[in-house]
């Protein structure tokens, strides 16, 4: 073994099981934006995990590229995306879960038991030769001798992926966008003339004129189609019921 | 310390990966979550570089970073233009070959 290094004993216990709760925490979380930002943290702590194994460039291009190219490309997709009710986590496979997660317990199980037993049959060396020339030297060094050929074969990996994103992300419309006059058109004659001067817009007057409580049919029942469809799948509508005429406090208390 | 904790600690964040990759309904998430059992694969590429005292394991490691880039790339434009055309990013609506 190496000689006891408490910083880093120190440093491992703390980061570890914070990134363990990080992780776990991204996939109980409901929105995704929650948990790319747990992956970014956890990305970080095992930033901070490589540089403390002399991996100093590795940590370096773990924070340049995967918290700061990658996670912002995402964050960037799920603001297009923007929010849909495939973020609840309702199980819509029945007995998913359950399989799952024993099945993960049994997976986690046996690979850290395996760890536990496996022996390489010597110390561990650490890497103060291998960097003795400084980590980047060294890894440039076996880049450009050793690994030229991989390192040549990613670079046209990376070209060709640049390339398929750019087709894949170029859109041409196929049919023309519809007009103002054709969607008019369109909403006369789709049968019911309830939504042909428009869906009603909502809020309750003069209660609560905000954009997430449904407005009240004359029967006081709330209009579903008042309200925009993002925020219903979010799940920030609110009930229209507790702003009707009769449930309401109508004693005015006065505010100084 | 003993360097084999960093492993131990890989196979937890490998296994957590893997459960999102499974329970997971939204697209992205479950992208995040094969990102997640990457880069737990590449802490043990880095921690048996440590062991053995080479730098090989660090320049594969390397090597799986850039891979991991060009796919998040195409996997998130794979994922644009089915959102595009399906109008949602849930893995259980895109079942088209199904029927």
């Amino acid at each position: 073994m190496l000689e006891i290094q408490t910083p880093e004993a120190i440093m491992f216990w703390v980061l570890a099981p914070l990134s363990v709760i990080a992780s776990l925490g991204m996939l109980l979380v409901k929105k995704a934006v929650h948990s790319a930002l747990l992956l970014a943290w956890v990305m970080i702590t095992l930033a901070i995990f490589y540089i403390a194994q002399d991996a100093l460039f590795l940590g370096i291009v773990q924070i340049v590229v995967y918290t700061g190219a990658v996670m912002m490309l995402f964050l960037f997709i799920l603001m297009l995306v923007g929010v849909d009710a495939s973020d609840s986590l309702t199980e819509t496979i029945s007995g998913l879960r359950p399989i799952a997660i024993t099945a993960a317990v049994g997976f986690g199980g046996l690979f850290v038991s395996l760890i536990g037993r496996a022996k390489l049959g010597r110390d561990a060396v650490g890497l103060k030769e291998a960097n003795a020339n400084g980590n980047v030297e060294g890894l440039a060094q076996q880049l450009f001798s050793t690994y030229v050929w991989p390192f040549e074969v990613v670079s046209a990996l990376l070209i060709t992926a640049a390339l398929g994103a750019m087709v894949l992300a170029h859109h041409q419309r196929s049919v023309a966008r519809p007009t103002q006059r054709e969607q008019s058109i369109a909403r006369f004659r789709s049968g019911s003339l309830a939504g042909a001067a428009g869906l009603p817009s909502p809020g309750v007057f003069a209660r609560h004129n905000a954009v997430d409580v449904p407005a009240l049919l004359p029967d006081g029942s709330a209009a579903p189609t008042s309200i925009s469809a993002t925020l219903k799948a979010r799940g920030d509508m609110l009930e229209s019921r507790s702003f009707e005429l009769g449930e309401v406090d109508n004693t005015v208390e006065e505010e100084k | 310390m003993n360097p084999y904790n960093y492993l131990y600690l890989a196979a937890l964040l490998f296994t957590i990966g893997a459960v999102g990759v499974v329970v997971r309904r939204n697209a992205i998430v479950v992208f995040m979550c094969v990102e997640l059992m990457l880069n737990a694969a590449n802490l043990t590429l880095v921690t048996f570089s440590r062991i053995n005292g080479t730098l090989d394991g660090q320049v594969v490691a390397f090597f799986t970073m850039v891979v991991a880039a060009c796919e998040v790339v195409v996997g998130l434009a794979i994922i644009v233009t089915i959102y595009r055309s399906r109008r949602s990013a849930s893995v259980d609506d895109a079942s088209l070959l199904r029927r």
